[in-house]
């Protein structure tokens, strides 16, 4: 037996997945087309560190790089009935429910964690838009209001990440019912007193963005983020013409006055720790002005690497 | 003139017999057709109870948009005395698709809000088919706010195909408008009283529906979007608005199955536009009753009320 005819022969399998390997390696930007690297492209928080595009970020990988050292505690969150109407189109709610789960591995589309902030105890929700497009039914009401319940025990500020396609349909006239619910959410954590920032990402639509996610103390967004209530397309088919461009975009809303800021994913948990603080009334984590007679203002020189975020940290 | 739905065209032809006897008799007053006409109006009314016992989930949402339904200031007219309407959000623009304003509900002082689709083409047009811009939501906030500052209730009836989808609406804020507009129901420290009178349609109906009580007319539906756009989002076939219809339960009656409203108000057969005067008493006794169990009740345990109901529409047992 030598080497020739001992060589086995590749497996059609094999010669499948060889195509898929760049695929999962390498990830190819929608804006600018560019590949990039999967490790380089987390280490960026899924912004693209050729054109700054923001792409979709689990709550897991989100709460990684917002939370001081990336260590949260996952807060439970309560069992909620399921299918209440026995909702089927032409595939079965709880068969939907079901790959969705299995997709996400996560019972419903959201995580809720809680730890420090630029040293600022936070609780903080956020959407996972692969679940059900992050649409809102009885278990994301429930895990708001548990969001909220946590940040009043804790005295702790509450922040939301929204992410969904509205409310889910699937749960008919309970979905909609959770838009007072989570207003609700919100009026628990201004009753207590304590702050609650609102970060629109890419895309918050339909009953999400007309209820708590538009009642923010402070409501910031990703770049680029779509915001709306009724979606381009169904606008576009009411008034019968284009939308300018960028039309329901972050920035247009910030131009017509909807959001306070667009902060950058790389730079939004130093943002959120410095507004925290501020409005915790505590001490700035270090100091703020640069010194008036100093040779060098640091802080104004701009930072075009993708790591910059990291500087807000100290 | 009345207008026939397409699954009432049995009796369109009945009473369009009827009528023509009548017209005939009129010419020659010796042609007796007292019993034929009766006995074609029975047949009629026959007809209208079978089909309206057993309406489809989407029949219903055809009755909910009859042009010939009472709207909200029809009800407004007949069930509020000095009604005195107050106009405008004090930032941008009067809406006329919210009304709104003073009056006495059986002499009781109120704050009413309505939305009117409007009666003919003109005034259609000029209520926007009862599509609020932000305008509207933020005028209906300046007046709950008016209501609460003067412990007056809150008496609202909503009809809206939802919200309108529109740019300028949009970037004056449709979703921050009816954000607040809900906020605002839930911080009163008056009792709010929601009637849906046609279509609830979705984020545009809750942000006048969220109320402490919310009484709903027997053929109104309510929903968190339209059949037709259920269809063409999760069948991908607008033509399946049907199938759609049903999976939502949206009638008066799934809904207070699930708890969602408090009490469904009967119409006469045939639908409330073939007795606008009778369907808007008996909406008028079933809010007379609704109000009457806020009576002497402490603000805050008004709002607290209000809350907790909403609270509990995601606690429901586990099975």
């Amino acid at each position: 037996m030598n080497w020739i005819t001992n060589y086995v022969r590749p497996k059609l399998g094999t010669l499948l997945n060889r195509r898929e390997t760049p695929d999962n390696l390498w990830v190819k930007c929608d804006e600018c087309s560019q590949m990039v690297f999967h490790r380089e492209l987390a280490e960026a928080q899924h912004v693209c560190p050729y054109c700054s595009h923001h792409m979709g970020i689990i709550p897991e990988e989100r709460f990684g790089r917002l939370f001081d050292k990336g260590e949260f505690e996952t807060i439970a969150q309560p069992e909620t009935a399921t299918d209440p109407l026995q909702f089927r189109d032409e595939k079965k709610y709880t068969d939907r429910l079901k790959d969705a789960r299995k997709k996400t591995s996560r019972d419903d589309a959201v995580l809720i964690g809680k730890g420090k902030i630029s040293g600022v105890m936070t609780v903080a929700a956020a959407s996972d838009f692969n679940f059900m497009a992050g649409s809102m039914g009885m278990a994301v009401g429930n895990a708001f209001l548990k969001a909220a319940e946590t940040a009043v025990e804790a005295k702790a500020p509450l922040i939301i990440f929204s992410a969904a396609g509205g409310a889910r349909m699937q749960e008919g006239i309970l979905s909609l019912m959770q838009m007072p619910r989570t207003t609700i959410a919100v009026q628990m954590v201004r009753e207590a007193g304590l702050p609650y920032i609102s970060v629109f990402t890419h895309p918050t639509t339909g009953g999400v963005t007309a209820s708590y996610a538009m009642l923010g103390d402070v409501q910031i967004s990703e770049p680029d983020a779509l915001i709306c209530f009724a979606g381009p397309r169904v606008i576009e088919q009411t008034i019968r013409e284009k939308l300018p461009e960028g039309f329901q975009r972050a920035e247009y809303l910030l131009e017509h006055g909807m959001l306070d800021m667009v902060v950058d994913r790389r730079k939004m948990a130093g943002e959120i720790g410095k507004v925290l603080r501020m409005l915790m009334r505590l001490p700035a984590e270090t100091a703020a002005l640069p010194d008036p007679n100093g040779e060098t203002l640091s802080g104004i020189v701009e930072d075009k690497s993708p790591a910059s975020a990291k500087s807000d940290k100290t | 003139m009345l207008q026939y739905l397409d699954f009432e065209k049995s009796v369109a032809e009945l009473e369009g017999k009827a009528e023509e006897l009548r017209v005939l008799a009129k010419d020659d007053p010796d042609m007796d057709i007292g019993a034929e006409v009766s006995q074609l109006e029975e047949k009629a009314q026959k007809q209208l109870s079978e089909l309206y016992g057993k309406l489809t989930p989407w029949r219903r949402c055809q009755v909910a948009r009859h042009p010939n339904r009472p709207h909200a200031l029809q009800v407004i007219e007949s069930l509020i005395e000095d009604f005195t309407p107050l106009a405008g959000d004090r930032g941008f623009a009067e809406d006329e698709a919210v009304v709104g304003g003073l009056g006495r509900f059986r002499e009781r002082p109120v704050v009413v809000l309505g939305q009117e689709k409007g009666a003919d083409t003109n005034e259609r047009l000029r209520r926007n088919f009862g599509m609020a811009r932000p305008e509207g939501y933020r005028k209906a906030i300046r007046l709950m706010e008016l209501a609460d500052r003067f412990n007056l209730p809150v008496l609202t009836f909503v009809d809206t195909p939802g919200a309108y989808p529109g740019k300028g609406a949009e970037e004056r804020g449709q979703a921050e408008a009816i954000a607040r507009s809900t906020e605002k129901c839930l911080e009163l420290k008056v009792p709010v009283i929601a009637s849906i009178i046609g279509e609830g349609g979705s984020g545009g109906a809750i942000a006048l529906a969220t109320a402490n009580r919310v009484l709903m007319l027997e053929n109104s539906v309510y929903s968190v979007i339209s059949p037709e756009g259920c269809a063409s989002i999760l069948w991908k076939n607008a033509d399946k608005a049907q199938d759609a219809a049903a999976a939502l339960r949206l009638t008066a009656q799934d809904l207070l199955s699930l708890n969602v409203v408090d009490a469904v108000v009967a119409e006469p057969v045939g639908g409330a536009h073939r007795d606008k005067g009778q369907t808007i008493q008996s909406l008028g006794d079933a809010i007379e009753k609704a109000l009457a169990g806020y009576d002497g009740m402490d603000g805050g345990k008004i709002r607290l009320e209000r809350r907790e109901k909403f609270l509990a529409m995601g606690r429901q047992k586990l099975d």
